[in-house]
């Protein structure tokens, strides 16, 4: 077949091929169940707003939303309390398996921690997983065995319902093995990132761990102070004294030793904490809004030696300390209420944004959104066996729903951040599930025949799951580096190229569920077929347009920015190669060599291809994009890489076995 | 005759091929991607893609072999192949008029990444605060700079690439009163000092020795070429310098060595050494200040920057110019990015970039996006169309109230 008539027979293909099935007949109840689930999905989402926090009549809400410095950036207390536990044990709950939840909520827990380390530290919130590293800290199999006192627990445990060892651990029960866990870490460490075996990551993980749980003790009131407002008064006031017995003693003049050794020792200790302490607490003194003029409460404590005065801010955190450790509900409130009225004149616009950020962390737009994709996929799934139109159009009202509550979720992300919506891999794997989603929404509205439905559950449900596992390294809400630093290239590069991917995904998950529907049912008629094939077609041409026209704005970015066009990094590499392969099976069908079946055969490599790009790239730590290598995530890839192909195998299978076989052509 | 033709027309204008050179493709990228790990992305360029074939050896020997098509290869046939399909098949009309634009915008590209490949250099400008530099250093090529720097105000610089020494020939040349004569060159060698208490079996033994200045007290031990990105090779050679009156003696000159090494001849006084290869630029620039900012409590960098001054001898130019992220200093025919940084922050390191081609990627770009964009819509609009024909027959085929999914 000559170039000019397999181009010319594309201008005409989609006019000859068969038009799409005419809508299910239609349920009169359809309407009220949709309404129904609209109206029910809406409450699940936002049920987290009104929920109140305060048992025990301490305000939490209020203190989660006080502004803070951490990594750069200005959050509220909330932020990093959430964002610390996963980091520490990879959930935001603190509880144990056998006494359940120990607080009512993340603040509660960075409460304890700053206030009352000693209560604090016998929480369970230090995940550890490695057999060698659990037995290096003198744990057994016998003392990790969990002993339920229901027998009903018990026996939820021996099925594999509830856990059966401990996996988190507390302060208090590693504290005597702090030094053998630094030793070891430190001979762990000379090893190349990634060559370590898995106890040196372990090991290493463990004391970064520790590390940033002591430094978050050690943020606001000093070590091991039970009433920091007392030990400022005292020291305030013994700094005459103090640095009139120093000057003496260095003149070898007689001099009141104890009150040299007093101010010392403050000294001592307060430059301790301004070098561990992880919040900058303290603002800059009215007059100055330098976000990086921001202070830790050590450093602040410092300079009471010029001013001779405490820092009115390090005086409101040991207020709330004392309140918090004597249980004093009302003056705490007082405290942080007080408190806050003077952050919000003289920030208005932060301690506006820390408070909607608090209430995005409540709200968790993307877990609950994430847990409505499930539903809409199953749902999807069913309407294929009955009723079609009560259940899809449920399901329809439901995705709209979901994918609406992904918008504002990422709009608000972009809103705190004032960044277009990818910045980091966390924000690529929301955005390609919104991008997939949205082209989804799109389908289903045009074909009404639940692919859309399926495929759009399916897939926003994969990459909440993804970014949720992303999450757990930290705030995804970081400061950008000098290098990626431009909002113009962020919005279009990656922008462009994340849309590029949501479509190859997208082409690749109707082609497995052509493959999958088609080969073990025989609910796959010609109709579905015909408009599958469209689809994939379409979605195709929109992916090579889109990672196309994203790979080269990068190469102009980079060329931009560090003086060549293209360098073969592994992240250029990656793009080019979904460009090459959307453009090979879009040459491949034009040449009239792949068919219907070979069509979705190549889409679902596409799954890999993409999967390559997005993740693939990152494991080799090489190449300017490199993120870090992901240890467990290439399991999962290998994992997927290995189904897309033995779905490609499956694909293969002569037509006159499969179950819809006979609905088929080639 | 014009059935051989006809094959040749009908292998190079079929679609199959450009199939088949798309998959070679996407093998040779993805190879070459994992390869990086080893060979760093220079070495990868090198063996994959600015070649006709990746070589590999066979086994317990050093006789290459060729494994798989290279980059020029795949290219090459790439844009043959094109050329061809659109001289004998393609004729042109407005449906075609996107793919058209696209595939020629991949010509350019192609040629482009040619062109690149051939003539772009890369140097690097190191500079403290204070002060002033006239040129970049490459950062792979070096030069054997033998130096008359008997005149206090001016020096009389010769300078011959490594890359000509390492032929061993004799050079003449009419700024130097002597011959060079390369008696032995190694690509990447390191030099040490010679161990006092000397075990000969640890030195190896070179065919040439030197014997003049340092050279005499040194160890040569030569090693394999590295590509890795956190290595770099260092050029060594033995080289004689002939006068009318015979040999002056045999030097050692390596990239390792910073200094020069100096001698007489002829009443006049020399230095000779191997140093980076050096790019002079028409102007001159002066580092006013570097500044790197952190976010606050943190180690990430916020920003760099380095404010310079631009002067040129004939003082049309003279000004100040900042060069931060994204935003580089084109002049000279060349381009300056903030690269890194040095010493406690007080000292910058620009990359230069020469590449005559530079704007050739930017048009293709252009070229192949329009293209894209063009032919998408005009599939897009016919689908619409295709699509709301079906909806009026589906609707009429149902209920007059069928009305589409709310």
């Amino acid at each position: 077949m000559s170039t000019t008539s397999a181009v010319a027979s594309t201008q005409q293909r989609p006019a000859s091929s068969p038009p799409p099935p005419a809508p299910p007949p239609r349920n009169k109840f359809a309407g009220w169940v949709a309404a129904a689930a609209v109206i029910l999905g809406l409450g699940y989402l936002i049920s987290p707003l009104f929920k109140q926090d305060t048992a025990g009549g301490f305000d939490y809400v209020g203190f989660g939303r006080l502004p803070i410095l951490v990594n750069g950036r200005l959050k509220p207390m909330d932020s990093v309390a959430r964002t610390s536990l996963l980091m520490l044990q990879d959930r935001q709950r603190v509880s144990s398996p056998t006494t359940g939840n120990l607080v009512d909520s993340p603040d509660e827990w960075l409460l304890d921690v700053l206030f009352r380390p000693e209560i604090a530290d016998t929480y369970p919130v230090f995940a550890i997983d490695n057999p060698d590293l659990l037995s290096l800290l003198g744990f057994t199999e016998e003392s990790l065995k969990i002993n339920y006192t229901k027998s009903a627990h018990r026996i939820l445990a021996t099925v594999g319902f509830m856990p059966g060892t401990y996996r988190r651990f507390s302060y208090k029960q590693l504290e005597s093995k702090l030094a053998e866990i630094d030793r070891q870490s430190r001979l762990a460490e000379p090893t190349e990132q990634s060559l370590r075996t898995p106890f040196q990551k372990g090991v290493i993980e463990l004391r970064d761990r520790l590390v940033l749980y002591n430094r978050l003790k050690h943020s606001l009131i000093p070590p091991g102070s039970t009433n920091p407002l007392s030990e400022y008064d005292a020291f305030v006031k013994g700094i005459p004294a103090g640095a009139a017995a120093i000057r003496a003693r260095q003149q070898g003049q007689s001099h009141d030793e104890a009150a040299a050794r007093a101010t010392l020792e403050a000294a001592q200790r307060y430059e301790f904490m301004g070098r561990m302490g992880y919040l900058l607490a303290i603002p800059p003194l009215a007059g100055s809004t330098d976000p990086n003029a921001w202070k830790s409460a050590g450093n602040a404590l410092l300079e009471s030696f010029q001013t001779g005065d405490i820092n009115p801010t390090v005086l409101a955190y040991a207020g709330m300390a004392t309140a918090w450790r004597n249980r004093q509900v009302e003056q705490f409130n007082t405290i942080v209420k007080m408190f806050r009225e003077i952050l919000v004149k003289r920030f208005p616009e932060r301690v506006s944004k820390t408070d909607a950020e608090v209430r995005f962390n409540s709200a968790e737009p993307f877990l609950r959104s994430m847990t409505l994709y499930g539903v809409i996929f199953f749902l999807g799934i069913l309407s294929w066996m009955r009723a079609p139109d009560l259940l899809g159009r449920s399901a329809f009202a439901l995705l709209i729903l979901a994918w609406l509550a992904t918008t504002v979720g990422i709009g608000t992300r972009m809103w705190l951040e004032g960044r277009p919506p990818v910045t980091n891999l966390y924000s690529s794997a929301l955005f390609v599930g919104w991008a997939a989603v949205g082209l989804c929404v799109l389908l289903e509205r045009l074909y009404r025949n639940g692919l859309g439905l399926v495929a759009g559950g399916m897939i926003g449900f994969a990459t909440l799951l993804i970014a949720h596992h992303l999450s757990l390294s930290g705030d995804t809400l970081e400061m950008m580096r000098a290098v990626l630093d431009s909002n113009f290239w962020l919005a279009t590069h990656v922008v462009t190229i994340t849309v590029g991917y949501s479509a190859t995904y997208l082409a690749g998950f109707l082609a497995f569920i052509y493959v999958v529907r088609g080969v073990f049912t025989n609910g796959l008629d010609a109709g579905t077929s015909s408009a599958i094939k469209s689809m994939v077609y379409g979605i195709i041409c929109f992916a090579a347009l889109f990672s196309l026209v994203g790979t080269i704005l990068g190469g102009i970015w980079a060329d931009q920015s560090w003086g060549r066009f293209w360098g073969w990094d592994p992240k250029e590499n990656g793009a080019l190669i979904i460009v090459i392969w959307n453009a090979l099976i879009l040459h491949a069908r034009w040449g009239g060599w792949v068919k219907t079946r070979g069509l979705m055969a190549l889409a679902i490599f596409g799954n890999i291809v993409t999967s390559w790009s997005w993740f693939g790239t990152n494991m080799l730590g090489v190449g300017l994009h490199s993120y870090g290598f992901m240890e467990a995530a290439f399991y999962w890839l290998l994992a997927f890489c290995i189904t897309q192909l033995a779905l490609i195998g499956v694909a293969n299978i002569p037509l006159r076995y499969w179950r819809s076989g006979r609905h088929l052509s080639a | 005759m014009s059935e051989i033709r006809n094959a040749f027309v009908a292998f190079f204008t079929s679609l199959k091929l450009t199939v088949v050179l798309l998959a070679l493709s996407i093998i040779l990228v993805f190879w070459a991607t994992l390869a990086q790990v080893k060979l760093g992305i220079w070495g990868v360029q090198q063996e994959f893609f600015r070649t006709f074939f990746v070589l590999g050896k066979i086994p317990g020997t050093e006789i290459p072999l060729p494994l798989f098509p290279g980059g020029y290869t795949l290219g090459g046939f790439l844009l043959i192949n094109l050329l061809a399909a659109h001289a004998y098949r393609f004729k042109f009309s407005l449906k075609k008029s996107g793919i058209l634009l696209t595939h020629f915008g991949l010509i350019l590209l192609l040629l482009g990444e040619l062109a690149t490949s051939l003539w772009q250099k890369e140097f690097m400008m190191r500079l403290d605060e204070g002060q002033t530099g006239n040129y970049a250093e490459s950062t792979r090529e070096t030069e054997l700079a033998i130096v008359n720097v008997s005149d206090p105000v001016w020096d009389d610089v010769v300078a011959i690439p490594t890359e000509r020494i390492s032929s061993l020939d004799t050079i003449q040349h009419p700024g130097l009163p002597f011959r060079v004569v390369t008696r032995a060159y190694y690509p990447n060698a390191i030099v040490d000092a010679l161990p006092s208490q000397t075990e000969p079996s640890k030195i190896p033994e070179l065919p040439v020795r030197a014997t003049r200045d340092i050279g005499t007290r040194s160890v040569v031990r030569p090693q394999p070429i590295t590509y890795r990105e956190d290595q770099r090779n260092w050029p060594t050679a033995f080289v004689e310098l002939v006068g009318p009156e015979g040999s002056l003696g045999t030097w050692m000159l390596s990239a390792m060595l910073i200094n020069p090494q100096t001698f007489e001849y002829g009443g006049r006084t020399w230095t000779m050494q191997i140093r980076p290869e050096r790019k002079y630029l028409p102007f001159s620039l002066t580092l006013l200040d570097f500044s790197h900012d952190r976010y606050a409590g943190t180690n990430i960098p916020k920003n760099f920057s380095s404010r310079l001054h631009l002067h040129t001898d004939d003082g049309r130019d003279d000004r100040d110019v900042l060069i931060y992220m994204n935003n580089p200093l084109r002049a000279g025919g060349m381009t300056f990015y903030q690269a890194s940084f040095d010493n406690d922050d007080k000292t910058t390191i620009l990359q230069v970039v020469r590449n005559p081609g530079w704007l050739v990627p930017y048009i293709a770009c252009v070229a192949m996006a329009a293209g894209m964009v063009i032919q998408f819509c005009m599939h897009l609009v016919g689908f619409a169309r295709k699509r709301s024909k079906a909806s009026t027959r589906a609707i009429a085929r149902t209920s007059p109230s069928a009305s589409p999914l709310t």
